[in-house]
């Protein structure tokens, strides 16, 4: 059946089936390639988008549940200032290896600062461990997130 | 662009553009080859679309600048931009930034005008010897492999702008002299740029083999992009969400499949349901692929994995394939041989060949047991790991196309293309010449993709459907249908005489079998240390027979034996009284013969040793409080040398957090690209210390775990904080994809000893079994 969703400020109009998740819709029928597929059952964050503004899974969001959420993907994450600071940082910190999670850690970054401009260490565990990262670039995920919220970059957990 | 071009890909332009064959060929210019040829960047860079689905990612703001080809390997276009070819697969390792640092360092480039190519498979031109040999991903041996190959490359295409240059201007080669990317004849005031020199440059004769032996290299005192750390090359386009991946690929007409693999491996279908599947709307076909090959173990042996039977789904799109397979396929399997396998079952076959001798001798030296009898101690203990997945995040796929004139066109994230080349052109029944394989970026490597199983599908459903496929696996087919790293038992024993020196000490390793020989990746050295270094020792093995396939995961065999031997070490140096870092630095400085295999030098892991011990404040751990413990290790291994400290905390509760790892690492005299290294050796130490939380568990001869949620990936909140040092000594600099990782999960090990007086000698750990009070 028919869906009209709001994606990066177009609206957009697919024949799918309701319970196909946003992920394969954003993938294969709007060929928005950036968000991955990882696991398909929300269990590590490669398919991150924003619902909202508020972090959500994709892979396990159907599209009859997007109603009229104002979804935005990796590609037009950059179009807010706190995105557009947090690519900045990723490059700056030199994060990805195989790059593949990183466009859901730099989506639940973005939520993340955009709630919480001066995380913590704590705050970054908590927003953060819901994204995996296979080749652990974790240090440097940490350091990225600090360096976008122009906080010094040390990891303070041990204290 | 060209119909038959995919969009998403980087890589497109040495296929798809006419192209001299003889500049191509680096080596094999004759006089007849001249003319450089113009190639259009713009044909085959711009992701725009010709079939309607075109949304991805940015153009370029205007057309690049042609190119001149001076060799396969480098580019210049008149405006001066430099595009150099990465010849090896990108896994994360870094390769696509790191390869073309050296080819530009000799080049004597301007990096800020370079630009990076991912190359095609292609063994006559990016997998010659004179390029540091095949192109694969694998045993971290980029490094060794290419680091004077690819300078010289560089250096013989400086030579051919030099020699452009003294054309020009009526002058000896041997006046002239580069800055970056630019040549200069001091003598008369004259400059040209590379890009002014590219045409002329490109009509000469391309370096031959002498000129590459004889080049003259840099001073690799005045290396100026060696060394300087270089961010990785497709980063911005990572974070912007661009489409790169194998997943990413589309090709015009693309169909979508999966494929339904018999969880007990080498499973034979008996019969499906394909009416009821076809019947399902949105699919297009569905029906049985026959393995390929009579002899299963081969085809499940680690990077040999070949075809085996199975039922493809194809489909409009993957979710409507994915849940055709979910709700209506039904699948009757003969399972085979292997379907009694079990976890539990080689625990308790382990335990029981234990008891017996080895089957076999590895190697033995010295009086064992003169020395047992002699001893003033003897320390007895079984060390055991299990079997690992890769888990790339990507999961397996590939993008295949049967073409009109009977080639066939691959998108594949292997790790190793050439034997992936020879696969499926035997599934397709073609010469290996018919089969064209891009190199696409993967979403994690760590061993698994050195195996091409999934490009042996994609040609078999591409071929019966008849449509362009993407075939892509789902996590669950991921975790099922890996090739394992082997589980492995270690028995040990040694003897300590009354000042605390190790006298002798012995190994029953227990392994898995295929054939009559270990299987993939469940080796054990004969020459694994402390074997040289003591007076006596004795290494036996003995072997189960199994039927899961195996194969090397990131440091194969090292990321196990490392655990079970440097925890042995620690035991026995507790045993003995002794400072475990002290004791392990005592026993490196005891070799008792020349160098040890695979050329490893005790000074040169003594000096890392010592060296992790000062950084990491080793000599106060004393004043730790209670539960807090510190642990150290270290391997040799990928020609590096490596040794790490790990300070833990264990909780009353057994709870417990790695809170910082120290690293000190010796890869030679130069670390070619210090973020990129970094960042290798910082992942490869979290990474092994989420390999202790993680097991593969094998019941009725198939894997019983499915997704993340039962085969945990390490998170942020677990990760320690990591603190990289190179230790720069007078070797050729080695390979840093994998040498980082074995010593992690033992530092961790023996530093929860340190911690709780808990001797962790199974993996993984269970968090209950460290309560204390």
């Amino acid at each position: 059946m028919a869906f009209t969703i709001n994606v990066n400020g177009k609206t957009q109009t697919v024949d799918v089936p309701g319970d196909m998740p946003l992920l394969w819709v954003l993938r294969d029928k709007l060929e928005l390639k950036g968000t991955k597929f990882g696991c398909g059952v929300a269990s590590c964050g490669a398919c991150t988008v924003h619902i909202d503004g508020a972090p959500a899974r994709s892979c396990v969001t159907p599209i009859s549940s997007v109603g009229a959420g104002v979804v935005t993907t990796i590609e037009a994450v950059g179009d807010s200032p706190t995105g557009r600071a947090v690519q900045a940082a990723w490059v700056e910190v030199d994060v990805p290896q195989c790059g593949y999670c990183q466009a859901g850690q730099v989506m639940a970054a973005t939520a993340l600062l955009s709630t919480t401009p001066k995380p913590t260490d704590r705050q970054i565990d908590d927003a953060m461990a819901g994204n995996a990262c296979r080749c652990a670039t974790y240090v440097r995920i940490r350091k990225a997130i600090k360096t976008a919220a122009g906080l010094p970059t040390a990891d303070t957990r041990e204290a | 662009m060209p119909l038959d071009t995919p969009f998403g890909a980087d890589n497109g332009a040495p296929a798809t553009a006419p192209v001299d064959a003889s500049r191509r060929t680096f080596l094999k210019i004759g006089a007849a080859a001249g003319g450089g040829l113009m190639l259009s960047l713009a044909a085959c860079a711009t992701p725009t679309d010709t079939d309607g689905a075109a949304t991805l990612a940015t153009a370029p703001a205007a057309p690049p600048a042609p190119l001149e080809e001076i060799n396969a390997f480098v580019a210049i276009s008149p405006t001066g931009k430099i595009r150099i070819m990465a010849k090896n697969p990108e896994i994360g390792q870094g390769v696509k930034t790191m390869l073309p640092m050296l080819i530009a360092e000799e080049l004597d480039a301007d990096w800020s005008a370079v630009d990076i190519e991912q190359a095609m498979a292609d063994a006559a031109l990016y997998g010659t010897a004179a390029s540091g040999g095949m192109q694969f991903a694998g045993g971290s041996r980029a490094t060794p492999s290419t680091w004077l190959p690819l300078r010289r490359l560089g250096a013989a295409t400086r030579q051919v702008l030099l020699q452009a240059a003294a054309q020009t201007w009526g002058v000896p080669v041997g006046e002239l002299t580069t800055g970056p990317s630019v040549v200069i004849h001091a003598a008369s005031n004259r400059r040209a740029t590379y890009g002014e020199l590219a045409t002329a440059a490109a009509a000469l004769p391309a370096p031959d083999d002498e000129m590459m032996k004889t080049v003259a290299l840099k001073d690799e005192a005045s290396f100026r992009i060696i060394g300087k750390s270089v961010k990785q090359w497709d980063t911005p386009r990572i974070v912007r969400g661009e489409p790169m991946f194998g997943i990413d690929m589309v090709v015009p007409g693309m169909k979508y499949a999966v494929f339904e693999q018999c969880g007990v491996w080498g499973g034979k279908v008996v019969s499906a349901n394909l009416d009821e599947v076809k019947a399902v709307p949105g699919v297009v076909d569905a029906f049985i692929v026959r393995q390929v090959g009579d002899d299963l173990a081969p085809l499940i042996d680690g990077t040999n994995l070949g075809l085996l039977d199975g039922v493809a789904i194809v489909a409009d799109d993957w979710w409507t394939a994915k849940t055709a397979r979910e709700k209506v396929l039904k699948v009757v399997w003969d399972e085979g041989a292997s379907r009694t396998d079990s976890s539990a079952g080689f625990d308790a076959k382990a335990a029981e060949l234990a008891k017996g001798a080895p089957q076999s001798v590895l190697n033995e030296k010295g009086d064992v047991a003169a020395a047992m009898k002699a001893a003033a101690k003897t320390v007895e203990a079984s060390y055991s790991y299990p079997f690992l997945p890769h888990a790339t995040l990507e999961p397996q796929n590939c993008t295949a196309r049967i073409n009109a004139d009977g080639t066939a066109e691959f998108w594949s994230t292997t790790q190793l293309p050439e034997p992936g080349r020879g696969l499926v052109a035997k599934v397709l029944g073609v010469e290996q010449s018919a089969i064209k394989i891009h190199m696409i970026r993967a979403g994690g490597g760590f061993g698994r993709r050195l195996a091409n199983d999934y490009m042996a599908q994609a040609a078999a459903i591409a071929k019966h459907s008849g449509h362009p496929v993407k075939l892509l696996w789902t996590r669950e087919d991921d975790m099922r249908h890996d090739h394992y790293r082997p589980g492995g038992y270690h028995n040990f024993k040694a003897a300590l005489d009354k000042a605390g020196a190790m006298t002798a000490m012995t190994n029953h390793f227990v392994t898995f079998k295929r054939g009559t020989r270990p299987a993939n990746s469940a080796q054990l050295s004969p020459a694994e240390f402390p074997a040289g270094f003591i007076p006596a020792h004795s290494y036996g093995m003995s072997m189960i027979e199994f039927g899961v396939p195996t194969g090397p995961l990131r440091a194969p065999e090292s990321n196990g034996v490392c655990f079970a031997y440097q925890s042995f070490l620690d035991e026995v140096a507790h045993a003995a009284g002794k400072d475990p870092l002290a004791f392990r630095l005592e026993l490196l400085s005891a070799q008792t013969e020349g160098p040890a295999a695979g050329g490893f030098s005790a000074q040169r892991m003594y000096d890392v040793v010592k060296l992790v011990g000062e950084r990491s404040g080793w000599a106060n751990r004393t004043s730790l409080p209670k539960g807090t413990g510190m642990g150290v290790a270290f391997y040799y291994s990928h020609l590096g040398y490596f040794a790490h400290v790990a300070k833990v905390k264990v909780e009353p509760s057994g709870q417990w957090r790695v809170q910082k790892v120290w690293v000190v690492g010796d890869i030679g005299k130069h670390v070619i690209n210090p973020t990129g290294a970094a960042n290798q050796a910082e992942g490869s130490v979290i990474d092994g210390v989420g390999e202790m939380l993680q097991t593969i568990t094998i019941e009725n001869g198939r894997t019983k775990q499915a997704n993340f949620f039962d085969m945990p990936l390490i998170r942020i909140n677990q990760a320690p904080d990591v603190d990289v040092h190179f230790h720069i000594t007078d070797n050729a600099p080695t390979g840093l994809g994998e040498p980082a990782l074995p010593p992690a999960p033992p530092a961790v090990t023996n530093a929860i000893f340190a911690a709780t007086g808990k001797r962790i000698r199974q993996l993984p750990v269970v968090t209950s079994s460290l309560r204390w009070t």
